[in-house]
């Protein structure tokens, strides 16, 4: 699904995030990222949905190498991915209804279909009868759960997420990575970043460990690409 | 492959119908939004809306004026006349003569001849000199014929070239025509246009800098919702699209009150001109704004609208990028 080839990443001032990472995601495979804040997960992850370019190296995603994809495809590259965030970012004027359905809406999905999938994605995430509700009367999980409802709404091949856990307690943490977990066994690829040491190693999934942006840990690294 | 992970890599495709549906309804949905969104904060845009009207209505006014006042000028040119002041050698016979051949020119519906005593008679009185002329030997005066020509021969250039042809003639010394105060008249109303033009440019550039700026601010309070649609795969397009709507609803509403202001002093300007043009014994009415120019103007005002939302979204939307 994913592939990186001794990818680098320099941003403008000098700090460089990526100093040379490999690694390769199979297909329906779930892994883990970890290391500590400002090791390069962040970046990692922004680099595989477009927010910023690889300084050198190559990116593979879905067989398509993304420094060939341009500006004006990055939406569609987007629509292949479902993204989650620590900071959910909702839409906080729109009910939670419109904000799972927005994906939906952008791909052009038809009326009659809206409704539909927008109730399987809330049923997936246990909040159907939260949608006529606004984000900010939800708890900080029912929030974090709208998110993947959006997420996984257009029904993406991969799931990357930053730190989805990163402001719940341990109990509802482990809801929302076995929901991620529930999405990987029909067959979604997904990469989360999280430094929840504990639960991660619960989950028993491969592991990258980052450090200063190199990987120092890598159980994804069985073809060498360098 | 399983079956439940091909469905899942395929599902984003989405049928050309579907795709062309949903922009319908986009275009639909967002246009009307937007009208709302205006009207509903009728403090916010009211101010901006204002001020795009009267920047329209000035330009309108200004052609309201122009149209007018050249209407004004051409029923004086129907009133144009000729005289012709024939050679002192010519003799009271040769001068009828010419009398008769104008006469049977088409291109005067009125021919009269003045004759040297009547000529002075008339100078007597008009020029104050009275019995002073008296002492005169002879009579100074030229034989006169006045031409007045028909409406169908009014134009200006016309009854230039039928000056000079005249003047060409043996027995006649001047050909004079009393249209070159029109001219004048015409050269101020020329100026005033080009002045107008320009101004009218400026303010047209003035709408243009306001709806842009009206949209940077809309752009720059929705930044945070334009970073999260970037990041589920909205295009530039489906980004752009309600703010240009916003632009041209701007411009339509402001140039749909600013055909109504412009109306409504034309209404007022009505009474006061007729009572003006009654006092000179004209029969000239205030021209209003033509439908054909309203409609102009209400393309012009969404077009200008929609132009300054496209350059200021063109702006400033490349700069917002999901972090």
């Amino acid at each position: 699904m994913i592939e990186f080839h001794q990818v680098f990443k320099r941003y403008e001032g000098g700090h460089e995030a990526l100093k040379g990472v490999s690694f390769g995601l199979p297909r329906g495979e779930m892994a883990f990222l970890t290391g500590h804040s400002g090791a390069g997960k962040s970046t990692l992850l922004k680099l595989i949905a477009l927010m910023e370019r690889p300084t050198r190296g190559q990116i593979i995603l879905d067989d398509i190498n993304i420094s060939n994809v341009k500006d004006r495809q990055i939406p569609y590259h987007r629509r292949k991915i479902g993204m989650i965030f620590q900071d959910h970012r909702l839409l906080f004027d729109r009910t939670v209804y419109d904000n799972v359905a927005l994906p939906l809406i952008i791909a052009g999905v038809s009326d009659r279909d809206i409704p539909k999938r927008v109730r399987a994605a809330l049923d997936k995430v246990g909040l159907l009868n939260k949608e006529r509700q606004l984000p900010i009367q939800l708890s900080g999980g029912e929030q974090q759960r709208v998110g993947i409802a959006r997420a996984v709404v257009n029904k993406p091949p991969l799931l990357l997420a930053d730190e989805p856990t990163g402001n719940l307690d341990p109990e509802l943490s482990e809801d929302i990575m076995n929901l991620f977990a529930q999405f990987n066994q029909v067959g979604v690829s997904v990469l989360i970043a999280s430094h929840d040491l504990g639960l991660i190693a619960r989950m028993k999934h491969p592991l990258i460990t980052l450090k200063e942006g190199r990987a120092i840990r890598n159980e994804l690294a069985e073809v060498d690409f360098a | 492959m399983s079956p439940s992970r091909k469905s899942s890599a395929t599902s984003y495709k989405i049928s050309f119908r579907d795709r062309f549906r949903t922009a319908l309804k986009l275009h639909k949905e967002n246009s009307i939004q937007t009208l709302l969104d205006i009207l509903r904060q009728p403090t916010n845009s009211l101010m901006t809306i204002l001020v795009l009207a009267i920047a329209l209505a000035l330009p309108s006014a200004f052609y309201l004026f122009m149209t007018n006042a050249k209407a004004v000028s051409q029923s004086w040119d129907g009133g144009v006349k000729m005289a012709l002041y024939l050679d002192d050698s010519t003799t009271e016979k040769q001068a009828q003569d010419l009398l008769t051949q104008l006469n049977l020119r088409p291109e005067f519906k009125q021919v009269t001849f003045v004759s040297k005593e009547d000529a002075l008679t008339e100078f007597k009185d008009y020029s104050g000199f009275g019995d002073a002329l008296d002492y005169l030997d002879n009579n100074p005066m030229p034989f006169t014929i006045t031409l007045e020509p028909t409406s169908s021969f009014s134009d200006p250039e016309q009854l230039e070239a039928l000056a000079q042809e005249l003047a060409g003639l043996q027995q006649v010394d001047q050909a004079k025509l009393d249209s070159d105060w029109i001219k004048k008249y015409n050269s101020i109303l020329d100026i005033s246009e080009q002045i107008a033009t320009f101004v009218s440019a400026m303010l047209a550039l003035g709408v243009l800098l306001i709806v842009g700026n009206t949209i940077r601010l809309a752009i720059l309070n929705r930044r945070e919702e334009i970073q999260v649609i970037k990041l589920v795969g909205a295009t530039d397009a489906f980004i752009r699209r309600p703010f240009l709507y916003a632009g041209f609803w701007y411009g339509l509403i402001a140039a749909l009150l600013a055909a109504l202001m412009v109306n409504i002093v034309f209404v007022l300007l009505k009474q006061s001109t007729s009572q003006l043009a009654q006092l000179y014994s004209s029969e000239f009415s205030l021209l209003g704004l033509a439908p054909s120019f309203t409609l102009g103007l209400l393309v012009i005002g969404a077009l200008l609208g929609l132009t300054g939302a496209w350059v200021s979204v063109r702006k400033h939307l490349k700069d917002i990028n999901p972090q």
